[in-house]
């Protein structure tokens, strides 16, 4: 009796513990991003904003008022989008194939992703900023979507193949019984089934594409493809002790608000994309 | 392959097999062909690019003066004091990066396990971390240990309000690791999670009914139940932080000789325009990841098979 409480006393606690450990960076961008840029200036150490330090929505007015974070924004979008749009299309093609088809150079397929998965990025800037360049694509959305789709193509790959493999396969062979050709069969009765599988892994493709930093900050130059991660660490100034820290909280806390609604809504199909596969089941 | 004679001479049924087994194989390698090509388009190539242009003395800033040095950038890097700096500066962030995350995500991870309520609503709070752009949590940490605007500074007892933490390497390294394990701690415990629900409930019962300890139980029936699991996480954690980039970019630029060996190379290609001595540190950066992915699948036996492939 005295250990039950004592274990729901224990789960309790550590249950405050997950959400401090999660939600008490947040609540300080958040808090930081209220702070008035005079303030920041002088020194303004704390948690809250001091009384008088106080910059109400200010920083919000003067970051979305600022032409290079809002294209910042927009591109991201707009590349993000498009990546992840692709990238689930491949994937899904290739996760098919995986889980269903036998066919010699499975192994090479999976090994492929897997050693992609855990590349050096920064070993590939160097050069893909030589090629870019060469090719015209340097600092433009499309230079910035190739390598993101590759990138993300090894995580949509393994979620889309964990869930098909969790398909009803008789249904296709059903529908090849009543005359559908292997495509058809594919397109007509797994695409509907595979959906929720497709929809998780582009949520994952997409938090993936949003937080990249090292592509967006070597294969972009302008403000014409920066996406947001690059902008903000680039917004103002060089010298990386001195940056008007609420306005750059304030940004942050913008660029955190799609994921944050992401996860909102979407809890369950992100927990489930990311631990699929990871054990065997 | 089989030949049109010997397929002849087959009876008729295997040889309407190997025909649906060979249009498998076609419509497979259609269907995988966009993803191998687009993946090794951006790696696999620009890999042997690197690869060649390692052997060149070549700046950007001068293209027409590309002269061939062979393997003497690779001697430059690696007799250069700098580059061991900063492979130890990874490999030290990566071990105890890894440790922390794997005993905070353990303990977050048998809480979860155990929660009967709540459970959305720490589901929801713990993506958030792992959902949030890696430059953001470098500059809320950045900001949360600043000594003009942080909290951090005044919220542990006994300390210096004034204490400069990015002005001493050690704590500019603590600083950069809160951040790091702050944000992928979450996804640990997320995929020990689901180690924790592969472990068998009568067997932990059992343990129980014959007098086996917490303690006991922890490390005599869970833990050896969730190898696998640990082991894979271990591996993905640990080759993402030996690239580990972002945080010292955001948080101390690779000030008071924070630099990790990403960070040189970006430095060398990107700022310096080097692409000559830049390409062999990419090769090089390439070959220990190579090396420590070895390192950890040898020395945990890691088995791949269970792993992503699932």
């Amino acid at each position: 009796m005295r250990n039950d409480t004592l274990s729901r006393i224990g789960t309790a606690v550590g249950l405050i513990l997950i959400l401090v450990w999660c939600l008490l960076p947040v609540a300080w961008i958040i808090s930081l991003s209220f702070k008035s840029q005079e303030a920041v200036t002088n020194g303004s150490p704390g948690f809250f904003p001091s009384s008088g330090g106080g910059a109400g929505w200010q920083n919000y007015v003067d970051v979305v008022k600022d032409d290079q974070f809002r294209q910042a924004i927009f591109n991201s979008i707009g590349i993000c989008l498009i990546a992840t749009l692709l990238s689930v299309v491949i994937a899904t093609l290739t996760a098919y194939a995986v889980a269903r088809l036998e066919f010699k150079g499975k192994k090479f397929v999976l090994t492929t992703a897997l050693v992609i998965a855990m590349f050096p990025v920064v070993s590939l800037v160097g050069p893909l900023f030589d090629m870019w360049r060469t090719l015209g694509i340097y600092d433009t959305w499309i230079g910035l979507i190739i390598p993101y789709m590759s990138f993300t193509l090894p995580l949509a790959i393994w979620t889309l193949s964990a869930f098909f493999r969790e398909i009803p396969w008789e249904m296709e062979q059903a529908a090849q019984v009543d005359g559908a050709t292997a495509w058809q069969a594919f397109r007509r009765v797994i695409v509907p089934l595979a959906a929720p599988g497709v929809f998780t892994a582009a949520i994952l493709t997409f938090f993936f594409a949003w937080n990249d930093f090292v592509f967006g900050i070597s294969l972009t130059s302008t403000e014409r493809a920066r996406p947001i991660p690059a902008a903000l660490s680039f917004f103002v100034g060089d010298d990386p002790f001195n940056r008007p820290a609420s306005l750059l909280a304030a940004g942050a806390v913008v660029a955190t608000v799609p994921i944050v609604l992401l996860v909102l809504f979407f809890q369950r199909k992100i927990v489930a994309g990311l631990t699929a596969g990871a054990v065997k089941g | 392959m089989t030949t049109t004679a010997e397929t002849a001479t087959k009876p008729r049924r295997e040889a309407r097999t190997s025909d649906k087994s060979r249009a498998e194989n076609r419509l497979a390698i259609k269907l995988v062909a966009p993803a191998i090509a687009l993946m090794l388009l951006v790696t696999a190539f620009p890999m042997l690019r690197a690869l060649y242009l390692s052997m060149f003395d070549y700046t950007l800033t001068a293209p027409d003066d590309r002269t061939f040095v062979g393997f003497q950038n690779y001697l430059t890097a690696l007799s250069d004091q700098l580059f061991w700096r900063d492979t130890a500066n990874t490999v030290f962030i990566m071990v105890v990066t890894v440790f922390f995350e794997l005993v905070i995500g353990f303990a977050f991870a048998m809480v979860m396990h155990k929660l009967i309520f709540a459970r959305g609503l720490v589901r929801t709070s713990i993506l958030i971390p792992y959902g949030i752009i890696t430059v953001v949590s470098g500059f809320a940490w950045q900001f949360a240990f600043s000594n003009t605007n942080g909290f951090v500074n005044s919220w542990i007892p006994f300390m210096n309000p004034d204490f400069n933490w990015f002005g001493d390497y050690w704590s500019a390294m603590a600083a950069i690791m809160v951040s790091e394990i702050w944000k992928t701690t979450p996804f640990m415990a997320l995929l020990l999670l689901a180690g924790l629900a592969q472990v068998p409930e009568d067997m932990l019962e059992a343990a129980k009914v014959d007098g086996a300890t917490w303690w006991q139980r922890l490390w005599r029936v869970i833990l050896p139940n969730m190898r696998a699991a640990i082991m894979v996480a271990v591996l993905f954690r640990a080759l993402d932080a030996y690239r580990i980039f972002d945080n010292i970019f955001v948080m101390t630029n690779g000030a008071q000789g924070t630099e990790s060996i990403s960070f040189l190379t970006y430095r060398q290609v990107i700022e310096q325009f080097q692409l000559g001595i830049g390409s062999a540190l990419s090769v090089l950066l390439f070959l220990s990841v190579l090396v420590v992915a070895f390192g950890i699948v040898k020395l945990f036996r890691v088995d791949l098979s269970a792993a992503r492939q699932g």
